[in-house]
């Protein structure tokens, strides 16, 4: 009996630890260049789709499915709506069966992507025709186009900034800083809410780099040759320089660690909240939880660059199983979505990939503001980026470090700014060393 | 032909065949789920894999010197330190609860409902019930008002110094019902006769408790002395769903499961999950061998 005990013991021991170690490969071989013949009359079959949107499967994807089938009557659509899209597609990309056509998740390695998905063209055939299809490119080959086209930087409240007597909007570090003390000194609203609890919310910050580097080349082009990435002057040190500040300042919210991400969308829409760093996307959502939807604005990041540039970038890119046994009926639904379900601007608060697309019209006071997509990287570097940041456990699209840079800020950590920085730029270096040795 | 029948074999045949048959779909689950991750993780854990690709190298031991050589990755086991300790404040009240409820008391049955009631809540919804409680100006903060204690308030999440506790408060809510269940188990098995006895020589509660109940349940008190100390040193939901590791909550588990769904360093983080259970064997095992000492 003494002997089982502890045998018991041991195998409880090991399945619990064996939870954790639950993940595997899988996956088919990938036919590229297959010939797809796109006459509606011939597409027939029945296809699955997955979407991150748990809110409007239901309805919106329901008459998506009627308005398809007026063109393609032979093809059933199904959808499947995942609440952790991210974390669940992963898991079940392990198998062959995700759906038919899905939303690529960013934490799939650019290089993997073709073990996973079908080509929907080459670069040549389609760089004219949508924006931003660089991301998900391997050798030339696109296996993912954006289904919205969204733009960076603080979204805010127009009668929280007139009430505190903010007269010109702020464009540099220290007018934004000086805007957000106003905001605390005249009014009740919380002048800068960081989302912190949420995590991800804090990665948005990371998409209005290439404003604060006023250029559409940092990102991809600079970033992966420089030793110096978290240096004074240089863009990321500008960056969450303005967190740090804000959260020294006590210009943010109370306690960080208990926020809440959906009553921070109402907070921001009744007042209670002035700044918030956010995608475009958010916008029609904030709005949606308002009465005055007018009085949520957009603004670029601030900064000292002589140029300002607002980038615009992909969210989620639609792609397509490669174990699809539907794949005409497939392309067939992704090409429908992308060019008449109008998508993009009615859900995704931004806009079409279609290179044609207009600039939404809450950015019509932007007519001086750049709005670009980045520059890709240079040939061989394609995902240097993201291995460095991999390899030397950075973080720079993950809430840790942001998460960090707060808690200095409000005083929980002994380490200033400086020694964050530091240490981020030591990694870096590091990392960069290891793989480009 | 005549053996074909299983019924035309032998007893001790008979026997063989209907105990292997029996056993042979539980083998199979435990081996799927439960011995054949743990050697992938093996496996894993010499390599560099992402998680996705199909192809990955094997490195030898470079995800273990890592391990040991950076001590960003034992930093961590502090944190344990609280859960640790709240561990026997977790004990304590499981078996004070168990004596009280194992005599007569008015409500008995209800009281037992109410303390186990925590540990069959979803994680999930504890720790959201706790972020609630531990807000500013949340339950926790509102009950020390109307009680007069409201300048004691403090940011129960915000502060680095307090965060574990807070934390490990919540685990105790959590686990003690488990506990509980599992003393009051074994004190209803001792014979009531022995009570009685007692009672006629004159024993009062206290030497009740202190000479019958403990004497008889030492074996349970260890496997849940163990129990809990693996629990403390793998500490992992609360926090996860919390705080997910931020303001100086990260334990050893969530440093894992980031690196290998964040970073993408599955090798690495199995390296980590390797260590951990060597860690828990360990532990275990010294635990085995001082107890035995005792008796």
């Amino acid at each position: 009996m003494r002997k089982n005990k502890g045998w018991m013991m041991l195998l409880t021991m090991l399945l619990i630890t064996s939870l954790l170690a639950a993940c595997s490969s899988g996956g088919g071989s990938s036919q590229a260049g297959e010939e797809i013949s796109t006459d509606p009359a011939d597409i027939k079959g029945e296809i699955t789709v997955l979407t991150q949107r748990t809110d409007i499967v239901d309805t919106v994807f329901k008459d998506y499915a009627a308005e398809f089938n007026k063109e393609y009557p032979d093809v059933k659509v199904n959808f499947q709506a995942l609440a952790d899209y991210e974390g669940q597609v992963k898991i079940r990309m392990s198998t062959k069966d995700y759906g038919d056509v899905l939303m690529i998740p960013t934490s799939v390695p650019i290089a993997d992507i073709p073990d996973f998905f079908e080509p929907l063209g080459t670069y040549d055939e389609l760089k004219d025709k949508y924006t931003a299809i660089e991301e998900r490119m391997v050798d030339g080959q696109v296996y993912g186009i954006p289904t919205v086209i969204t733009f960076s930087g603080i979204i805010y409240n127009k009668q929280v900034f007139k009430d505190a007597g903010v007269t010109e909007l702020p464009k540099t570090p220290e007018q934004f800083q000086a805007a957000l003390q106003l905001v605390k000194d005249n009014t009740d609203a919380v002048p800068l809410y960081t989302n912190y609890a949420s995590g991800w919310a804090l990665t948005q910050w990371e998409s209005d780099l290439p404003t604060v580097a006023g250029s559409v080349d940092y990102v991809n082009v600079d970033q992966p040759n420089t030793d110096e990435n978290f240096v004074p002057g240089q863009p990321h040190y500008e960056l969450y320089k303005v967190l740090y500040d804000a959260a020294k300042n006590g210009l943010i919210e109370k306690d960080p660690t208990t926020t809440d991400w959906e009553s921070s969308k109402a907070d921001l829409a009744k007042g209670k909240i002035a700044t918030m760093a956010l995608g475009s996307w958010a916008i029609t959502q904030i709005q949606g939880m308002t009465d005055t939807p007018d009085d949520i604005g957009f603004l670029p990041f601030p900064t000292n660059a002589s140029e300002v540039v607002v980038p615009l970038s992909a969210d989620y890119n639609i792609g397509m199983n490669v174990n699809s046994e539907n794949k005409p009926a497939a392309k067939a639904w992704i090409d429908w979505f992308l060019a008449k379900s109008n998508y993009a601007v009615e859900q995704g608060g931004g806009m079409d990939a279609d290179k044609n697309a207009e600039l939404p019209p809450i950015l019509d006071q932007y007519k001086d503001v750049k709005f670009s997509t980045l520059t890709p990287a240079k040939e061989g570097q394609e995902g240097l980026v993201d291995k460095i940041d991999n390899e030397g456990e950075i973080g720079l699209w993950q809430p840790d470090f942001k998460k960090r840079i707060i808690e200095a800020g409000i005083g929980n950590r002994k380490e200033s700014y400086d020694d964050i920085m530091k240490d981020l730029n030591d990694k870096w270096v590091k990392a960069r060393a290891e793989l480009t040795k | 032909m005549k053996y074909l029948k299983v019924s035309n074999w032998g007893y001790s045949a008979q026997r063989i065949f209907i105990i292997c048959a029996f056993s042979i779909i539980p083998l199979a689950l435990l081996f799927t789920f439960a011995y054949l991750p743990v050697i992938n993780m093996f496996k894993y854990s010499f390599t560099d894999w992402n998680g996705y690709s199909k192809r990955f190298d094997y490195v030898g031991f470079e995800n273990y010197t890592r391990i040991f050589s950076d001590p960003e990755y034992f930093k961590v086991f502090i944190v344990s330190l609280y859960y640790f300790v709240a561990t026997f404040l977790q004990m304590g009240l499981a078996l004070y609860f168990a004596t009280i409820l194992s005599f007569k008391v008015r409500g008995k049955n209800f009281f037992k409902g109410i303390l186990f009631f925590p540990y069959l809540l979803n994680g999930v919804a504890i720790g959201f019930i706790f972020l609630f409680f531990f807000k500013p100006d949340g339950t926790l903060d509102m009950l020390m008002h109307a009680v007069g204690l409201g300048q004691y308030t403090q940011l129960w999440l915000g502060n680095p110094n307090i965060i574990n506790v807070s934390l490990a408060g919540a685990s105790v809510w959590r686990y003690m019902g488990f506990n509980f269940i599992i003393f009051l188990g074994a004190i209803s098995s001792i014979p009531k006769d022995v009570y009685e006895a007692s009672d006629i020589d004159g024993a009062n509660r206290w030497q009740q408790f202190r000479h019958i109940i403990l004497p008889s349940i030492t074996r349970i008190l260890q496997l849940n002395l163990i129990l809990a100390i693996s629990g403390a040193i793998s500490a992992f939901d609360i926090p996860y769903i919390m705080t997910d590791g931020s303001n100086g909550s990260m334990t050893f588990v969530i440093q894992t499961v980031h690196l290998a769904f964040k970073y993408g360093k599955l090798g690495l983080a199995s390296a980590m999950a390797v260590v951990l259970l060597l860690i828990v064997i360990l532990v275990t095992l010294v635990q085995r061998v001082t107890m035995k000492g005792e008796e």
